[in-house]
């Protein structure tokens, strides 16, 4: 999470207090990620230094001090929102080991630990979804971080799904790659 | 209070000697008055022949299954069926809506075919419309419906009247996600007012909007989720961490 972006997309609207900065970022996240205002101004004193904010009123930081975008603040915040995320590199998901481990541990049911992640997955998608149950129709920023997460989770629900079938595919001993060679096999495909 | 759905070893066996396939191994599933339970499992798991039984539109080869109590197997033919069309509303993946009536007459239907006054039959099939906030459409024909409207004519359909117990195959279908979760929020209004529910899917999202989901395999059940924890706890330490 981009603190020192989304700082600069609140100050976009119009100068600010640190303070305020604060209650917005947690308002137009949900308030699913809580900020300390400690964060609030040690960030907004980097971006001052690096030229993205000017500061306005007393010379400490502080509640009286008040922060307003600059042009080079707004080009960088227009460059970060149009910037791809990463999603080149496969992370080396501890899921994704355990699993690949699991198929080669004498007297482990690989089936049985990928049913045991897939559940507590499921269980914690359900406390998800009675949050955006209970959420207004005025909500839209936590419905928006609530979707966010339940589509990642729903994602490695489906891979295990498939890692299930496949390996159940495969036989009774599933032939997976030591895992420092899979690891360093699939670093080295996307490095091509 | 007796559950509003029971499964007891219920086992189901298609064809015999090298063709047999045992589609259902011994299920035993309990659901409570307006408990929503999901069903998840690979294809082939028995997860959608559950349903048919549950809905009694298959027997078991052994095993029971009550309704609200009752036992289904005990019963005739005729009361079987009576049992099905007052108390028990299907929900598909494909809507199964009658073309050639409106939204309204497709829910009101039912009832008439039970012997209710159209007029009556019309008032609750108004009701379930205005439920399921179709009010508006009830005069239109599933065609001029969209897919998520067609499917929420359906829940009315499923609801309407005295029908307690809600049997749903991927009723989400081809909608996409929005349209799919205002499906699943229909449902559970419904169990809030009392109905018994029970969903098939394949879908965690989907699931997830239940009091509990029930994990199939090989025609056994493999697992259950336990009862949700309060929410609250995900919000720390959060779940960007």
């Amino acid at each position: 999470m981009s603190v020192r972006h989304a700082l600069l997309a609140l100050l976009s609207a119009g100068p600010k207090y640190g303070l305020q900065l604060r209650d917005e970022f947690e308002a137009n996240t949900g308030e699913v990620w809580p900020l300390n205002v400690g964060q609030v101004y040690t960030t907004l004193q980097r971006l001052e230094r690096d030229g993205m904010v000017d500061a306005e009123g007393t010379e400490v930081d502080g509640p009286h001090k008040s922060y307003r975008i600059t042009d080079d603040g707004r080009a960088e915040l227009t460059t970060w929102l149009r910037t791809p995320t990463e999603a080149g590199t496969p992370p080396r998901d501890e899921l994704l080991i355990k699993v690949m481990i699991a198929g080669q541990v004498p007297g482990v049911d690989v089936h049985a630990v990928i049913q045991e992640h897939r559940r507590r997955m499921v269980e914690t998608m359900q406390q998800w979804t009675r949050l955006k149950e209970d959420a207004g129709p005025d909500d839209l920023a936590l419905v928006l971080a609530l979707d966010f997460e339940l589509f990642r989770i729903d994602a490695v629900v489906r891979w295990l799904d498939t890692a299930d079938a496949r390996i159940r595919r495969a036989g009774p001993a599933p032939k997976v790659s030591p895992l420092t060679q899979t690891g360093a096999g699939l670093g080295a495909e996307v490095a091509r | 209070m007796s559950a509003g759905l029971a499964l007891e070893g219920v086992t189901k066996v298609y064809g015999s000697g090298a063709a047999e396939v045992r589609a259902l191994a011994g299920i035993d599933l309990t659901v409570a008055p307006g408990e929503l339970v999901a069903i998840m499992g690979p294809s082939g798991s028995g997860k959608s022949t559950l349903l048919t039984i549950a809905g009694t539109l298959e027997e078991p080869t052994t095993g029971d299954v009550l309704i609200d109590g009752r036992s289904v197997s005990s019963l005739s033919t005729r009361d079987r069926a009576a049992v099905r069309r007052r108390t028990i509303g299907f929900v598909f993946q494909d809507f199964n809506l009658l073309s050639g009536l409106t939204a309204a007459e497709n829910v009101s239907l039912p009832l008439e075919l039970d012997g209710l006054s159209t007029r009556e039959a019309r008032r609750q099939a108004a009701a379930a419309l205005e439920e399921v906030g179709l009010a508006e459409r009830a005069d239109h024909f599933p065609d001029e419906l969209s897919g998520g409207e067609r499917q929420r004519v359906a829940i009315a359909r499923a609801v309407v009247g005295d029908r307690h117990l809600l049997l749903a195959d991927e009723p989400s279908g081809a909608l996409d996600s929005v349209n799919a979760e205002g499906v699943m929020r229909l449902v559970r209004n419904a169990c809030h007012r009392g109905v018994t529910g029970v969903v098939v899917t394949h879908d965690a999202q989907l699931a997830s909007w239940a009091d509990r989901v029930v994990f199939i395999r090989d025609g056994r059940v493999a697992d259950q989720t336990a009862p949700p924890a309060s929410p609250e706890s995900l919000l720390t330490p959060g779940p960007s961490q």
